[in-house]
């Protein structure tokens, strides 16, 4: 399958395809869960209507792991099998990972100082959460950093590679040592620990996050795909106008 | 072997040694990767007490005292150990007996003076009512690690 869609022309038909279903899907789900989330989900017994804020904080921070796996995986196909769309969908996701990573590290201060009493705190889940915004932001730099955008990529997905390390890290950290922050609430060995009723939300507001990505994944990569065509179609017109 | 399998292999390698690598120095480096410590970690004398540390448990059932001028005492306790602790300041909202605490000051004998006290949420979100019912039903114990047995934070 990864050989198939190696092809940008039939990956463009795929993303084509694919664009419309995605932008309906992230909107149905977006306005059922911020309904859900925001007016017909109770107050919770202890945050009170602070709460709601989990309804974007939860899913920016499972997006900012998410699109970090898809980043490193795009990233060491395109270097090891030398796939060309692959690095398109690696550079492509990058901001888009970014922003949902600094979407997460906003909510959470916000969140931060009505609860816990501080805006921040240099605990092992908040500070990984920070590297794994500077591995997006070192990325993106390293990837434009050369005259030369194959070496660019070259290097950036090294980088990127390199990052998974953080990956498990974040994931994990919460149950290696003290935190300020909570243990995980839903991914656990006895099943999730927050009530049905705001679960249900919480799920639906992932679901819509996880549509917005794919669609805007798509249209970054539709586009660049179309610039990288239109280059080398004005390139060969220079060059028949030459000859 | 042909090229794109050598540079898998080489990938592969690379990721399993860095894996490593960073396992060692997260192992190195715990006691300062550690967000607070546990008033055992205190009493067993692992942690230095001549520097500022963090403090973190349970504040204990019924020994929240409010003293002159805005200065609260109370105990925290990790189900084991117990140490009693100053502040002077506004709590958090969610500072309550029972809820998570870490608290931020200097061991002075054997009462600890915070600094700043920060309230820890734990991972149960629940509706008003079905906390109520819980407790009326007598399925109610506070602290997360007593709601959920097979995960107890204070035993860290």
């Amino acid at each position: 399958m990864f050989n198939y869609f190696a092809n940008p022309r039939r990956f463009m038909k795929l993303a084509t395809v694919l664009s419309p279903w995605l932008a309906g899907a992230t909107i149905v789900l977006a306005a059922a869960g911020l309904y859900l989330g925001l007016f017909a989900s109770p107050a919770d017994y202890q945050q009170g209507e602070t709460v709601r804020i989990m309804y974007v904080h939860v899913p920016a921070a499972w997006m900012a792991l998410f699109c970090y796996m898809g980043l490193a995986i795009s990233a060491a196909v395109g270097l090891i099998w030398k796939h060309p769309v692959a690095d398109v969908a690696a550079r492509a996701t990058a901001p888009i990972g970014a922003c949902f990573t600094f979407l997460a590290l906003l909510t959470g201060s916000l969140w931060g100082k009505p609860m816990w009493g501080a805006w921040w705190v240099w605990d092992a889940r908040l500070t990984s959460v920070l590297v794994l915004f500077f591995l997006y932001l070192g990325y993106m730099a390293l990837n434009s950093a050369f005259d030369d955008p194959q070496r660019g990529s070259k290097a950036s997905a090294i980088l990127a590679m390199v990052g998974l390390v953080n990956v498990p890290i974040i994931k994990f950290s919460v149950d290696w040592w003290n935190t300020l922050h909570q243990p995980a609430s839903i991914v656990r060995m006895d099943g999730p620990t927050i009530h049905p009723d705001m679960l249900w939300p919480l799920f639906l507001m992932i679901g819509a996050f996880t549509t917005y990505y794919l669609w805007v994944l798509m249209l970054r990569m539709r586009r660049e795909l179309t610039e990288t065509r239109l280059r080398a179609r004005r390139q060969i017109q220079a060059e028949e106008a030459g000859a | 072997m042909k090229r794109k399998h050598k540079r898998l292999t080489f990938a592969a390698i690379g990721l399993g040694l860095l894996g490593v690598a960073a396992a060692l120095v997260l192992t190195a480096f715990e006691d300062s990767i550690v967000f607070f410590h546990s008033p055992t970690d205190i009493a067993e004398g692992k942690v230095k007490i001549d520097r500022r540390v963090r403090l973190g448990g349970l504040v204990e059932e019924g020994s929240v005292q409010k003293q002159a001028s805005a200065v609260t005492a109370f105990r925290i306790t990790d189900g084991a150990n117990v140490i009693d602790v100053t502040y002077r300041g506004i709590l958090p909202d969610l500072f309550r007996e029972g809820q998570g605490v870490v608290t931020e000051g200097r061991l002075q004998g054997s009462l600890f003076v915070a600094e700043e006290v920060l309230a820890k949420h734990d991972e149960n979100y629940m509706p008003p009512e079905v906390a109520d019912a819980l407790k009326k039903s007598g399925r109610w114990q506070e602290g997360s690690d007593q709601k959920h047995p097979s995960k107890g934070e204070s035993a860290k």
